[in-house]
């Protein structure tokens, strides 16, 4: 496991936004209607010489295994793009926080039948107990059936209202 | 057939306390995971099974994490003998019934929680990593304790059984405040913590908090040495046969 630390970031070039947004396009593998650039992972992306690029990435949870899809995809997309030389490195801190999804993220999110994250308050995770919206019918009266979901992002709720369970992607 | 050494190969860095303090915490994540992972097949219900192995997978991620700082993480995970391994004897324990894993869950993600939150806050190497996973911890250690309120404060049959696990891992806690090389911080002030956060919880679930020794010569507490539990070894030969009869195989 290769895990980089955050370079400097800023002041990128307009080839580097250019790459970076094409490095952002590339959809979530498992949230599909995701882009990168909306979940918030893609921490920088860097030319280290012509055809050199370096990408910094961040994990929604230390042992996501969708990084790896991730930086496949990532390689892939920028090879396409003439890039030959692709280094995809993990960057942990700062830690991601579901405060990094956009609000265009959160939309799509809701959109796709899951309950987008609450914005943080305070220090802590957001207890799973207060109330979560139905991304189907809208009631604010859902219950928790799990803390933990299809993946270690969301946790699996049910509508009192129109009965149908749903996962919620929890707050970090 | 060339094996690799079945020693740690961190020889150039094994003097330093933030090598000891990577493999120490690091252990714990990987053997806690393994056998968390045991449960897929066997939870009481569907909801469990996918959350214990998110657990599982949690905890998988920080060790991958902690051992890459230590060495080259497959040698360490799958090469390494018993008395090689720096963890918890706690975490060794086998699953038991589903009260004993809870048990283990609640004493072990409300310690993991303290160490990685004061970890957090400090410069060592670990601090990165900590700030990320103290977060996925905080729900390890809230689904640990809803269960545990559930069990004790459940039906006959589940109080007596949650009970029992909580007595019987209790010899395991002392363990845990044992001061860890590379983790600077107030270890005295860290036990007294957690023992207020888990004797609130047992309380509230109508458990009778375990009155044995958590410490002394009839408490456990030589899994940082190196000493293990019988069980260990055949978890370690569960875990480590497949990479052992095929040297360098992948997916």
């Amino acid at each position: 496991m290769v895990t980089g630390t955050a370079a400097a970031t800023a002041a990128m070039t307009p080839l580097e936004q250019e790459l970076a947004r094409l490095a952002g396009s590339v959809p979530d593998p498992e949230l599909p209607v995701l882009t990168l650039e909306e979940l918030g992972v893609l921490r920088g992306v860097h030319l280290d010489s012509p055809g050199k690029v370096t990408v910094q990435l961040t994990p929604t949870y230390t042992g996501c295994p969708a990084i790896e899809a991730m930086t496949a995809d990532i390689e892939q997309v920028l090879h396409e793009n003439g890039i030959p030389d692709v280094s995809v490195v993990r960057v942990l801190s700062p830690a991601w926080s579901t405060d990094d999804i956009s609000a265009e993220g959160r939309r799509k999110l809701a959109e796709f039948g899951i309950a987008p994250p609450r914005p943080h308050t305070a220090e802590g995770p957001v207890a799973l107990t207060l109330s979560v919206r139905c991304p189907h019918c809208g009631s604010t009266d859902t219950e928790l059936l799990s803390r933990f979901s299809s993946t270690a992002c969301k946790a699996l709720r049910r509508c009192v209202a129109c009965r149908e369970p749903f996962d919620h992607f929890k707050e970090l | 057939m060339t094996t690799p050494a079945p020693t740690p190969t961190t020889e150039k860095t094994a003097d330093t306390s933030a090598t000891a303090a990577a493999l120490a915490l690091g252990d714990d994540a990987l053997v806690l995971s393994h056998r968390l992972g045991e449960w897929a097949g066997h939870a009481p219900v569907l909801e469990e099974e996918v959350a214990l192995a998110n657990i599982a997978l949690d905890l998988l991620g920080q060790a991958r994490v902690m051992l890459s700082l230590a060495g080259d993480e497959d040698e360490l995970a799958y090469l390494r003998e018993e008395r090689a391994f720096r963890n918890l004897q706690l975490v060794e324990q086998p699953n038991g019934d589903f009260a004993h894993t809870i048990a283990r869950q609640l004493y072990f993600s409300t310690y993991q929680k303290l160490l990685y939150g004061q970890l957090a806050t400090g410069d060592s190497e670990l601090a990165g990593l900590a700030a990320k996973a103290v977060k996925e911890v905080a729900y390890h250690q809230d689904h640990a304790e809803q269960w545990t309120l559930r069990l004790g404060d459940g039906t006959e049959e589940s109080h007596r059984r949650m009970q029992r696990a909580c007595e019987a891992l209790w010899r395991f806690t002392g363990e845990m405040f044992q001061p860890v090389d590379g983790v600077d911080i107030d270890w005295q002030d860290t036990e007294r913590t957690w023992l207020a956060s888990v004797t609130s919880v047992l309380r509230q679930a109508t458990l009778t908090v375990p009155e044995g020794p958590r410490t002394g010569a009839w408490a456990a507490g030589a899994g940082r040495q190196g000493l293990h539990t019988e069980p260990f070894g055949r978890m370690l030969a569960e875990m480590q046969h497949l990479h052992r009869s095929h040297p360098g195989a992948t997916w």
